[in-house]
């Protein structure tokens, strides 16, 4: 959730693999004294990073090897047969496509949404900052919650149809989280919703960072609001726009709560809005199938970093490379 | 021609949008809360009328269920030694990062930005293995010690160049006054990094308050129960019951809203750190 706000820094910095420049040379070399205290401090963290994170991913990579319940050690040695399995699987393939749909359309819905309102945020209006901490509110209330709420909201006798009905629109009421056609946009709506106060926030950031000398001087020369916005602001804003977007994605990839929340645990695939972690919890633990769980679980891994790698290689090199020569 | 007219839109415009978006964002939210003041009768009647009369029974009978209590119990418990735990760790960990030069620093660096891109859900099911061979599932600590290794990477990056904004000086200054390097480490880094450990420890208790799926694999009984897997065991137990389900729902975001709004400068500022780079 919020935490992944940071990233945002550690993205731009081009992923984060070059270690940060040390505060200053040491003018002695390190001691025993010194790498006593170095794992004593860093020895901890490093300790539960690697045991509960690094580790998992590991036993992910050997667990799903084999055909297991859960019970005793893995025995039943069989190969890549539950990777096939999953290929084959119209389930998962369909899982795939509603995790890349969710992908585009948050990102064509939440980016102009996000940017206009931040451009309507950024002026200099009364009660500014009271609106700025209120669009923040879904983002921080939990999916549980948030689930719960849209679920009885969006019900056939729920509240949205029952506003629908009262001014007269009977003809847009809708089973909204049913019908397999309408769904997906449903999900796309509360995902909207849930998560437009993060890039707003973000975006209302990155404008702070535009040198406001450049809209007076554009003013000077005659532009029109609109035009400073879109030569001068939008421009500017590009690579937290496009850092955005990194998160974004990463987040639509690993979509879970919500459907798991609203639409349970047999209907989001026959609604159509099941993602690749529903998949791999549905038929991974709920099945008690851990090996195949733990084999679906190596995909999701290997298709995000693959996302993330793509991304960040093609799209946000630029800023790295801006942010070199641009002596940042 | 617009000309200089910085404002084409006219002030009405703006706060009419502004009104609108508020609407859009808080009525699910207002939804929740008012709803739990209704009847199920009234909500079947009107789903979105307002409460008439005003009913308390609802909100009265969750907080006087022990099933409530023990929930929110339990997420207190879970949030606030995660949080204690991933700020303490962290803290360590970012000021070897910040503050010492040692082979294998980079590397470090690396593995925890690395693992910012892997939240807790690409590696739910091994960790679920993990926990259940240490023996510790439907316990608190099964979800505690993986919500602190997931949330030390956040933590350490944001860290770090707060350690290693502290001036020298003050490191040279304790080094005369025959300090060591850990003395100065308890007695000045960690008191001149507050509002840092502040910033970090706020992002772990909202992330381990909400926090869903780790709790739902690990926690499979009732009495182990955190406020998440509470909301929605309850609503499929009161499915017929949604003014209570309502009540519930609310009276469990009370803590993350609460936080955030103390908080909220803080959330929002480090943010815009963040950004700035």
């Amino acid at each position: 959730m919020a935490g992944s706000l940071v990233i945002a820094d550690h993205v731009r910095d081009g992923g984060g693999v070059q270690p940060p420049p040390p505060a200053r040379p040491r003018r002695r070399g390190i001691g025993w004294a010194q790498r006593l205290e170095i794992l004593l401090l860093a020895g901890p963290a490093i300790l539960m990073f690697l045991g509960f994170v690094v580790a998992p991913i590991l036993i992910a990579a050997y667990i799903g090897l084999y055909r297991w319940k859960g019970f005793g050690l893995p025995t039943n040695f069989v190969g890549f047969d539950n990777y096939v399995t999953i290929l084959q699987d119209s389930a998962f393939w369909a899982a795939l496509r509603h995790n890349g749909i969710i992908v585009v359309l948050s990102l064509i819905f939440q980016g102009p949404i996000a940017v206009a309102l931040a451009l309507l945020l950024n002026q200099k209006i009364r009660g500014r900052s009271v609106i700025r901490v209120l669009i923040f509110v879904p983002y921080v209330i939990a999916e549980v919650i948030v689930g719960t709420a849209w679920a009885l909201l969006l019900q056939t006798n729920g509240a949205v149809n029952g506003v629908l009905r009262s001014i007269g629109l009977d003809g847009l009421t809708q089973d909204w989280l049913a019908n397999p056609k309408l769904a997906i946009w449903t999900l796309i709506m509360i995902l909207t919703w849930k998560y437009i106060g993060f890039a707003v926030i973000l975006f209302l950031a990155g404008m702070q960072n535009i040198p406001e000398e450049l809209a007076e001087a554009a003013a000077v020369d005659g532009a029109s609001y609109w035009q400073t916005q879109w030569r001068i602001t939008l421009p500017l804003l590009g690579p937290t726009i496009r850092i955005w977007g990194f998160l974004s994605i990463i987040g639509a990839l690993q979509l879970f709560d919500l459907v798991y929340i609203i639409w349970g645990q047999y209907v989001s695939s026959t609604a159509g809005t099941s993602t690749m972690v529903t998949y791999m919890v549905n038929e991974g633990r709920n099945a008690g199938n851990y090996g195949y769980g733990n084999a679906v679980a190596v995909v999701l891994f290997v298709v995000s970093m693959t996302i993330a790698l793509l991304y960040q290689r093609f799209v946000l090199r630029r800023d790295t490379e801006g942010a070199l020569t641009g002596g940042r | 021609m617009a000309g200089r007219n910085d404002n084409s839109w006219g002030h009405p415009g703006i706060y009419a949008g502004a009104l609108l978006l508020i609407g859009v964002m808080l009525g699910p939210v207002v939804y929740i809360i008012i709803g739990g003041f209704r009847t199920n009768a009234q909500i079947t009647v009107d789903p979105a009328g307002l409460p008439h009369p005003w009913e308390f029974g609802n909100y009265t009978n969750v907080l006087s269920s022990s099933g409530f209590w023990r929930q929110a119990g339990n997420s207190t418990i879970v949030a606030v030694v995660t949080t204690f735990g991933v700020v303490l760790l962290g803290v360590m960990a970012s000021y070897v990062l910040a503050r010492y030069r040692f082979r294998g620093s980079g590397a470090m660096y690396a593995l925890f930005a690395a693992g910012l891109m892997f939240p807790v859900t690409v590696a739910i099911t091994p960790v679920y293995i993990l926990v259940k061979s240490l023996g510790i599932v439907n316990t608190l600590p099964g979800v505690i010690l993986p919500q602190i290794a997931f949330a030390l990477p956040t933590t350490i990056i944001i860290l770090v160049p707060f350690l290693r904004a502290i001036p020298r000086e003050i490191e040279e200054a304790a080094a005369i006054d025959r300090c060591s390097r850990l003395g100065f480490f308890w007695r000045i880094v960690i008191p001149l990094s507050v509002p840092g450990l502040v910033t970090t420890g706020i992002l772990a208790f909202i992330n381990s308050w909400n926090s869903y799926l780790l709790p739902l694999f690990i926690l499979s009984e009732q009495d182990t129960f955190t406020l998440p897997l509470g909301v929605q065991a309850f609503a499929s137990e009161y499915s017929v019951d949604t003014a209570k389900v309502l009540a519930f729902t609310s009276l469990s975001m009370i803590p993350a809203l609460v936080f955030f709004s103390l908080f909220e400068r803080r959330i929002v500022g480090g943010l815009t750190g963040a950004v700035k780079g």
